[in-house]
């Protein structure tokens, strides 16, 4: 055991025993960030501050909150809108704060696609980032069950029936995670479960790890420029602070972050009081009727572009089954940007999209088409649209087989 | 400024995607209807003034015996129960009807009560409406009915009462403590369906559709059980207001509330900037 020794205060008491002055350096003060990034790099402390609002404003609701299919819409709509103090503020944060990490989200990852920042030696941030939007989409589809409404309800079985469609134990799988035949209260309180215990601690552990992953091939800049971080660090420690071409996280980078956070707070409580309704579907403020199905099911808008790909192949192809089509693109669609820094076969080239040839048209393709995806997830499949959805679909995928090749190509050019 | 340009391409494709999933997928799955018309059209209007003595005379006379005046002290002669199963449905409370309801649509409905409240789909000879037409009454006599209902309104009624008249037979307001004097299961079997809740139908249905569809429910839903009820544009709006003092009870609070928490991230956004200023004027 170190010596201890009389402290000469609190900090110094505590450092004898947590070393908190050391754990301040390397998590803060000579965490070292390029200086060369935009604000889009702040869109990680953007997402960890509307994950603490999620989990701040969730614990609230919890208190109020009652998990049984005949007490749960009331709870909601009347207990925590009505008669808890304030209860509509920590209801309207916590569905509006789902749907913007969702958005941040996004913006997060296509700034990835955009600066490279899937590739050399940063696959695992990028791996670790989607296995979080997938632990993020499974907390929020089962956080949308649990006001019990018209849409929760049709949602729940509409997105629990397409595990019908795995061969042979398809159906089976359907009456295990619902815990009934049909989505019932044993459905509702198990997507209780997961949604304030299970997937919540699944998130904190990969945002440690998604964190951790970032540690070692550092983030990533605007010119994709390959810094020599140990010189770099060396140079802003020795007072060359302008010469430079890192700063530390705290507290430089974060004062950027501050401000980049305040920005977005500002129009996050304008949302939450004014224009709430874009993120609470007005069908879910009917309560789950499992005798009347409403005129249009469709998911919230972040899993629109996955709906979309998954019924906009709506007719037997070769013998095929449309559904059977569909559930495969839709399986695809959801590990396909896992997968990303293996389709990416230029190995030189991590500048930012506006500097490859070829691959800045992939890229704004992909947002193009993603934005179309959405819109007509939403609209009914018929006519015009179902074709419109079809080749969106064919798009997408079409867009990750030709990846490969694309940067194949790019590559060749690169090397000359 | 690059991070401008950075930001305006952000904005850009947010709000196309925002614009898509929302104002535009709204007008796809819902077709644009003509606005609520308070003029009645499909109904003859009153040309003649009605008698308020005479129409008193023709109330006690038909009405009573089924209606309650409760303003006036005169109790509904059977019990609530009893009506509910004697006729399907509890008749209404006349206290206020003669100015809730437009005076044309009143008219309309002593004459033809399933075409004035646009029933013919649930009901007709083979299932006759509960209240019968007074066609049989002269064009002077309707008037004078109404004349008399109306003059009989002492005081303006409020919100709530002009909902439990007009929606609170069938409607129950359960996050107000009302529930609807006709139960449920007659209603089911009178109508062909189940009147819901009506307490969060300010947030399902939103003010603007309200409108709409308490003015003509068939308009909106085809073949819908809701009746016409023929409300004044004045009472309509009482209703839609009481339904919104219920469901979204909270309305006032969190637009008092916005502005101080947008000032409040308004200013730290400000403080935040200064103070990156000041930092990394060192660094840069």
């Amino acid at each position: 055991m170190a010596e201890i020794r009389k402290s000469e205060g609190l900090i110094d008491w505590l450092d004898q025993r947590l070393a908190v002055k050391a754990f301040m350096r390397v998590m803060m003060t000579e965490y070292w960030i390029p200086k060369n990034i935009n604000f889009l790099w702040a869109m990680g402390v953007v997402l960890v501050v509307l994950f603490g609002v999620l989990l701040v404003t969730g614990l609230l609701l919890l208190m109020y909150y009652k998990p049984d299919i005949n007490l749960a819409f009331d709870s909601v709509n009347y207990t925590i809108m009505q008669e808890v103090e304030y209860g509509w503020l920590w209801r309207h944060m916590h569905g509006v704060a789902a749907s913007a990490t969702f958005l941040i989200i996004y913006i997060h990852l296509f700034t990835g696609i955009y600066y490279g920042s899937y590739k050399k030696g940063r696959e695992m941030i990028w791996i670790t980032g989607m296995v979080l939007f997938i632990a993020f989409s499974a907390e929020a589809f089962s956080g949308y069950m649990l006001p019990w409404g018209q849409m929760s309800y049709w949602a729940a079985q509409v997105i629990t029936n397409l595990f019908s469609g795995i061969p042979v134990i398809g159906d089976d799988v359907v009456i295990w995670i619902r815990g009934d035949y049909v989505v019932a209260d044993a459905t509702l309180t198990r997507f209780f479960m997961l949604h304030v215990v299970l997937l919540p601690l699944v998130i904190i552990v990969v945002i440690a790890v998604h964190f951790y992953s970032l540690r070692f091939p550092h983030v990533n800049n605007q010119e994709s420029e390959v810094l020599n971080f140990d010189m770099e660090s060396k140079k802003f420690l020795e007072g060359r602070k302008k010469e430079s071409k890192v700063v530390p996280f705290w507290p430089v980078f974060l004062s950027k972050d501050f401000f980049v956070v305040g920005f977005f707070m500002t129009v996050f409580f304008a949302l939450v009081c004014y224009q709430f309704d874009f993120a609470m579907d007005p069908i879910n403020f009917e309560p789950a009727n499992s005798m009347k199905t409403p005129a249009h099911i469709y998911p919230e808008w972040y899993f629109l572009w996955n709906y979309e790909v998954l019924r906009g192949f709506f007719f037997d192809i070769g013998g095929m089954a449309a559904m059977d089509i569909g559930l495969i693109a839709f399986v695809i669609a959801n590990i396909v940007f896992m997968v990303l820094p293996f389709l990416d076969r230029n190995p030189m080239n991590t500048a930012p999209a506006h500097k490859r040839p070829v691959f800045k048209y992939w890229f704004w393709l992909l947002v193009c088409d993603m934005i179309v995806l959405t819109v007509y997830g939403k609209l009914p499949p018929t006519g015009v649209n179902a074709w419109v959805g079809f080749v969106a679909a064919v798009v997408f995928l079409g867009l990750f087989i030709a990846l490969p090749f694309i940067t194949k190509h790019e590559a060749k050019g690169d090397a000359q | 400024m690059r991070e401008i340009k950075i930001l305006a391409i952000v904005l850009f494709f947010t709000a196309v995607t925002y614009w898509g999933v929302e104002p535009y997928a709204h007008s796809q799955m819902h077709p644009h209807v003509a606005p609520a018309d308070f003029s009645f059209k499909d109904i003859e209007p009153l040309h003649v003034n009605g008698n308020i003595e005479n129409g008193q005379v023709l109330v006690e006379a038909n009405c009573i015996a089924c209606h309650s005046i409760k303003t006036l002290g005169l109790e509904a002669p059977m019990s609530v129960e009893d009506a509910a199963s004697a006729y399907g449905v509890v008749p209404p409370d006349l206290s206020h009807a003669g100015v809730i309801y437009d005076k044309n649509y009143l008219a309309g409905f002593l004459k033809d009560p399933v075409g004035a409240t646009n029933l013919s789909h649930k009901f007709g000879d083979a299932k006759p409406y509960a209240m019968p037409s007074y066609s049989f009454l002269s064009e002077q006599e309707i008037a004078d009915v109404v004349a008399y209902l109306k003059n009989i309104v002492a005081t303006k009624a409020s919100d709530k009462t002009v909902f439990e008249e007009a929606c609170g037979r069938c409607h129950s307001m359960k996050y107000d403590g009302l529930k609807a004097q006709t139960p449920n299961a007659f209603i089911k079997s009178y109508l062909g369906a189940e009147a819901p809740d009506v307490s969060m139908m300010i947030r399902s249905k939103k003010a603007e559709y309200l409108s709409t569809f308490i003015n003509e429910p068939t308009k909106m839903v085809e073949g819908i059980a809701m009746p016409r009820v023929g409300l004044t544009e004045a009472s309509q709006d009482q209703v839609i207001n009481y339904m919104e003092s219920v469901g979204d009870r909270k309305k006032a609070e969190r637009e008092s509330l916005g502005l101080k928490l947008i000032g409040f991230m308004a200013i730290f956004t400000l403080i935040a900037y200064l103070w990156k200023v000041q930092i990394w004027k060192e660094v840069e």
